[in-house]
């Protein structure tokens, strides 16, 4: 082979012989197979933005879930002497006892105008605010996905009656129905509160339930809408004819293999409800529509600080910008959820 | 396309009338009426008052009553403001809306149309990535937030910037720019993605291979095919402003509709409560209902179904 036959094909005789074991091995390819969450989980995690709006997003629960319960002051606890006071400034009295050689827990945010400590009532009010969110948002999930599912399921006039409501609700303008509404179940909600089995509505307040019963009422519409168009492509998969023809019912293929096999959108769109859940019960409570006294809500204690913006503006800025911070930060993290689960809905 | 319009205007007027329907139950299930606030009037006074209004008939006989003259045009009369009807109420309170709506949407579309595009024309560097925080932050910060810090940066701290009212047209700064944030920042981003989806277009190449300048190319083919999905949006945007002055009505004190909404909700001004809902929710589904058959128009590669 030494010299070249210009009308050779030049093949090498070897090149036909049967491969041996190691060249075997070494044509196979194999990794370990990657499944589902873990491909997803680990775009997640290379996603910085998404993680540290996690971890802004998991600093502010610790400090709205936990740090309430060792901390000195209690958002309801009036204190003599100390109103208005400036962050970081103790009343006289309060002065007194340090210079007795007592320890007295700074004001770190000052205090309002009854002497309440105000960095609790923020931590309070963020409280509030993700709990309304994180459950308004389980009851969209929830008449969300069983609505869009079974409108796709079923198929038919069911469906098209369905998607008609879903149609009608969503040009329905929504603010004007959640003032109207907010407004006209406050007193018999009040009333029912009052009445015996019911008393458990006044921890919560009217105004909290009207706010989720207008989450119910109104605001799953997108859930269903886009749940009842993956519900309609993954129907026509053969495991769905399988399960059938195996005799599961149709209760049975709805929850065990439509959803479950649209886990990923669900989660997306729960997680992005959570700060419009939050926008929605802030608006509300700023116009006096939120959250019954004394328990704060973010959006009212700005719609509070608005009143001695003047002289006391941290009492305005703080819940403002941590409302800002919550909203901003769970909508960067449900981005980041939407990349990892669905790069498909990426846009 | 007939059969398509016929579709949307009668769901368009079904929704109107079950809006108007649900708010007229709704409202009447609160406790209290309208008289009942004026402690000194006696009782055979509120009786004669409700008789006046109607409104000791019971309650499906004033529904049938109401919708019969509403569909006429005859919206009654207020029950607090004595002597006003509510068609003089809503025509003397939505101009000073309707202009700071107005005034808002132009802003935003004038500004966020162009923030978008330079950002998709300069994808990546850094006056792309200022733009994304900039659209980012303005879709997460509610408008109360960026009415009360604005006001009191520039009203209170600065005091550049009157605080309350419209008499001027520099009291129109604070609001009309906390009103147009939002659309802006959502304006922005639509503006940005479809502009790149267009960018990457084959007739972009063309236009651009057969001689014509950055200029022409990016005015005559690109901007005229990546406006559609803001198209979309003049709906949603309109009705965001329309409610969205709830807020900045109430902090800026502007005698407008929205805040007329309210306080006759407060006030149990029925007859207003359902004028000023008919006509906020009719101008927000008809806005919405135009847009979408207008974007069926534009759009010959939109199916319609």
């Amino acid at each position: 082979m030494s010299e070249k036959n210009p009308i050779s094909f030049q093949l090498t005789v070897d090149d036909f012989l049967p491969a041996s074991d190691a060249e075997k091995q070494n044509l196979v390819q194999m990794r370990p197979s990657v499944g589902f969450w873990k491909d997803a989980m680990r775009r997640l995690l290379k996603n910085k933005v998404a993680m540290v709006s996690l971890v802004v997003i998991l600093v502010i629960m610790v400090f709205s879930f936990l740090i309430p319960g060792i901390y000195p002051y209690k958002y309801e606890q009036q204190i003599q002497g100390s109103e208005f006071l400036q962050p970081m400034v103790y009343s006289p009295q309060e002065q007194a006892r340090i210079d007795a050689g007592e320890k007295v827990f700074p004001h770190i945010l000052g205090t309002d105008n009854m002497g309440r400590d105000y960095a609790i009532r923020v931590m309070m009010g963020s409280r509030i605010s993700l709990l309304v969110g994180l459950i308004a948002s389980a009851i969209i999930l929830v008449i969300g996905s069983v609505f869009g599912s079974v409108a796709g399921f079923f198929g038919g006039w069911l469906d098209l009656i369905m998607m008609r409501i879903v149609d009608i609700i969503y040009t329905v303008p929504d603010i004007l129905l959640i003032v109207l509404i907010s407004f006209s179940i406050k007193k018999p909600l009040e009333n029912l509160a009052e009445t015996q089995g019911f008393q458990w509505l006044q921890i919560l307040g009217p105004n909290l339930i009207s706010i989720f019963l207008v989450f119910a009422l109104l605001y799953w519409v997108g859930m269903a809408r886009i749940v009842r168009s993956q519900v309609l492509t993954l129907k026509q998969n053969e495991y769905v004819t399988a399960a059938r023809a195996l005799g599961a019912s149709n209760g049975r293929i709805i929850r065990k293999h439509l959803l479950t096999n649209c886990i990923g959108t669900l989660i997306v769109t729960t997680t992005l409800q959570i700060p419009s859940a939050i926008f929605t019960e802030s608006f509300l409570s700023f116009l006096g529509l939120g959250v019954a006294v004394p328990l704060p809500s973010l959006g009212s204690l700005a719609s509070d600080g608005l009143n001695g913006l003047n002289t006391y503006p941290y009492l305005l800025l703080a819940p403002a910008l941590l409302i800002c911070l919550i909203i901003l930060s769970f909508n960067l993290f449900g981005d980041g959820l939407r990349d990892a689960f669905d790069p498909k809905m990426k846009s | 396309m007939i059969k398509y319009i016929g579709k949307r205007v009668i769901l368009a007027a079904f929704t109107i009338f079950l809006v108007a329907t649900i708010t007229f139950f709704l409202m009447n299930l609160v406790p209290g009426g309208p008289f009942i606030s004026e402690k000194s009037i006696s009782a055979q006074a509120q009786a004669a008052l409700k008789a006046k209004y109607g409104l000791d008939q019971p309650l499906i006989v004033q529904y049938k009553n109401y919708m019969v003259n509403a569909v006429q045009g005859d919206f009654g009369l207020s029950l607090k403001q004595r002597g006003r009807t509510v068609a003089e109420i809503i025509s003397s309170k939505f101009p000073v809306s309707a202009k700071l709506g107005g005034l808002s949407v132009l802003l935003a579309l004038l500004i966020g149309i162009p923030l978008g595009s330079i950002a998709a024309m300069n994808r990546g560097k850094w006056i792309d990535q200022v733009i994304i925080v900039i659209a980012t932050c303005g879709i997460a910060f509610p408008s109360f937030v960026i009415c009360t810090v604005g006001l009191y940066l520039f009203g209170v701290y600065l005091g550049w910037l009157p605080t309350m009212g419209l008499t001027t047209p520099i009291h129109y700064i604070l609001p009309v720019f906390a009103l147009s944030f939002y659309p802006m920042a959502y304006i922005t981003r639509l503006m940005r993605s479809s502009m790149l989806d267009v960018i990457g277009q084959d007739y972009m190449r063309t236009a651009r291979a057969k001689g014509l300048s950055q200029f022409v190319s990016l005015f005559k083919h690109a901007l005229r095919n990546a406006i559609l999905p803001v198209v979309t949006y003049v709906g949603p945007m309109l009705a965001y402003t329309l409610t969205g002055s709830l807020i900045v009505e109430k902090i800026f004190v502007i005698p407008g509709l929205g805040g007329q909404f309210v306080s006759s909700i407060i006030n149990r001004d029925y007859t207003v409560i359902m004028g000023t809902t008919i006509f906020l929710a009719t101008l927000i589904i008809v806005m919405n209902t135009l847009v979408d058959i207008a974007y069926k128009l534009i759009d010959p590669r939109i199916q319609l179904n």
